[in-house]
């Protein structure tokens, strides 16, 4: 059984870009690990410090069109290095979304109206959440409360999480 | 029900359809730069599968930094000219013969109607001016194409848009790309295509088509199309003049992938141009869009002209045009990279080179640098720059810095008045039509 937990980073906006998740002056490098202290270093955003926020977070809640702008796969590994597997948000860019399972890491897409209710009961505690794969269900619990959310996603992506990415999804069907 | 572009090209090329809504298409460009390859190159030699699907249908140029500005870049080349080398990859464009890879590779006649193309690079949309499915894509993909030669993508949705009206003088196609980002916001089109289409586009020649299809990423899409015409055939003749005795039969051949009349599109929109105006974007996202009259007084450092939106030969004739016989401001560095050699060859024959040295301006080889503050003109914190390029994101041309997007006409005349202004070739009060 496939799942992804730990504690949520929220991210209170939308269009938030592969420039800002990770700026183009790191895209020499040609180790991952070289990525990990630059994730979303040049984010703007009331309330959010990179260099202390980013460490006990396992997945990201944001807004709509998350990871739009460059291919850069550069954004998903910064991601990865950082141990932030998972990213909850109304939409994508397609490029980043594809990216995410292409790694085998999930970008799960839900309603707005239940972001809007995620932020509103969980983004001022720190929540713990636990997406499972297989089920397309995903719990978050804070100290207050707990709540359970279903999600869609392809089977393609379902797949491609399975396998653990593109590369081995192809290399064994093409 | 007929059928689109797009829907016929993956119709042609679907080698598995694994689950219902996902396409897995044969590819016949896999299009490398140095930036997204290495990392892809790396990973296969560590998977023990350094192979390619077919090097002949592997372009090949190091165009992101060029010349290498560090011990970093220079590794991401070498990394990516010892792989060309080993892999018998002849198509391999190095400094001195490269350009700005979606300048260069159509123009090296790598691009034709109905094919498939992908690169580790979100522009790539540009190439679907002649008709083919270009997307960009990221690394994993990018590698995935490399071994097998095949990308997967969700069956198209396409978006036809019909640009009609008659443009005013001094208005381009970044002006209406530019208001149809505006229109459509900046995820209007995601997975979606944008079909181009209508008396505007049929007009334009490819440098602005291209214009035109390398912006669709911005507001979302997977690929810009037009449909291959009598233009595209001229653009494409001297490649294919040996398979075709003549141009009709090569139109005929690439009509065969035009949208049926009847075809299935998931939304249509008309924008009538008639009363458009210059436009620029006034903050951090593509479809902050602004007339250029309502920006006056905006004060610039830098002006740059150049990338694969508008680094062509025409967006430096139409920038010549502006610039001739003026010099720019006193406060304002002005950069222009033609995309390619062969622009910057022909930029010089034609006398355009000189009016921009003479301008105050500095020419320097073709390169991506500056667009994504690489190299080659990073801004400093708090400097402001009026630009040709496709994005300004926050920090996109240099940490802190702040980018305008506008057409080379009015790149070139806020680099005269030092802060964003209208060019000389558009009159503010002339009526629509002439």
């Amino acid at each position: 059984m496939k799942k992804f937990e730990g504690n949520i980073l929220f991210l209170d906006r939308s269009d938030i870009n592969t420039d800002e998740i990770i700026p183009a002056r790191y895209l020499t490098e040609i180790e991952k690990t070289a990525l990990k202290p630059h994730l979303l270093e040049d984010l703007k955003l009331d309330g959010f410090d990179p260099k202390k926020d980013i460490e006990a977070a396992s997945m990201i809640v944001t807004r709509a069109n998350f990871g739009c702008g460059s291919s850069r796969e550069h954004a998903p590994w910064a991601l990865e290095i950082n141990g932030i597997h998972a990213v909850v948000a109304v939409s994508f860019a397609r490029i980043f979304r594809q990216n995410m399972f292409n790694c085998g890491m999930a970008a799960i897409e839900l309603p707005e109206d239940e972001i809007n209710t995620i932020f509103n009961l969980f983004s001022k505690d720190q929540t713990r959440m636990t997406v499972h794969i297989e089920k397309s269900e995903m719990i978050l619990e804070s100290k207050h409360q707990t709540r359970t959310t279903n999600f869609r996603i392809s089977d393609f992506d379902r797949a491609l999480i399975q396998t653990g990415g593109w590369v081995g999804y192809a290399d064994q069907h093409y | 029900m007929g059928k689109t572009i797009a829907e016929k090209i993956f119709e042609t090329h679907r080698v598995d359809k694994p689950f219902g809504d996902v396409d897995v298409l044969r590819l016949d460009r896999v299009f490398c730069h140095e930036i997204t390859t290495p990392t892809a190159i790396e990973d296969l030699v560590a998977r023990g599968k350094d192979r390619v699907f077919d090097p002949d249908k592997i372009k090949v140029v190091i165009d992101h930094v060029s010349p290498a500005k560090d011990s970093k870049t220079a590794l991401q080349g070498k990394i990516l000219r010892d792989w060309a080398r080993r892999h018998g990859i002849q198509d391999f464009f190095d400094i001195g013969r490269n350009g700005v890879c979606h300048a260069l590779f159509p123009e090296k006649g790598f691009v034709r109607p109905g094919f498939t193309i992908i690169m580790g690079d979100s522009h790539t949309c540009t190439h679907g001016s002649f008709g083919a499915f270009a997307a960009g894509v990221g690394t994993t993909d990018l590698e995935v194409g490399i071994l097998k030669g095949v990308c997967a993508f969700k069956a198209p949705q396409t978006h036809r848009i019909d640009i009609t009206g008659t443009l005013r003088k001094g208005v381009f196609a970044k002006d209406i790309i530019l208001k149809l980002i505006q229109e459509l916001t900046v995820n209007g089109a995601t997975n979606r295509v944008i079909e181009f289409r209508g008396k505007i586009v049929d007009e334009m020649g490819m440098d602005q088509r291209m214009t035109l299809c390398n912006m669709a990423v911005e507001a979302g899409a997977t690929c810009g199309i037009c449909l291959p015409d009598r233009t595209t055939v001229d653009y494409l003749w001297e490649f294919i003049k040996d398979e075709y005795p003549d141009k009709e039969t090569a139109l005929k051949a690439f009509s065969a992938f035009a949208s049926d009349a009847d075809a299935d599109y998931a939304d249509t929109k008309t924008l009538d141009v008639s009363d458009l105006e210059p436009l620029a974007t006034y903050g951090y996202k593509p479809d902050n869009v602004k007339p250029v009259s309502e920006m006056r007084g905006t004060r610039i450092d830098q002006v740059y002209i150049g990338s694969c939106t508008n680094g062509r030969l025409e967006d430096l004739r139409i920038a010549a045009k502006v610039l001739e016989g003026h010099t720019i401001s006193p406060h304002v560095r002005g950069i222009v990279s033609p995309a390619t050699p062969k622009i910057y060859s022909q930029a010089m024959a034609e006398g355009i080179l000189k009016i921009f040295m003479d301008a105050g301006f500095c020419v320097t080889n073709p390169t991506c640098g500056a667009c994504l503050g690489m190299s080659n003109g990073v801004l400093a914190p708090g400097e402001v720059a009026a630009s040709t390029t496709n994005r300004n994101f926050n920090g996109r041309m240099g940490r802190g810095g702040m980018v305008h997007l506008m057409s080379p006409a009015t790149a070139a005349a806020s680099a005269i008045t030092g802060e964003i202004s209208n060019s000389c070739l558009f009159t503010e009060n002339q009526g629509a039509g002439k």
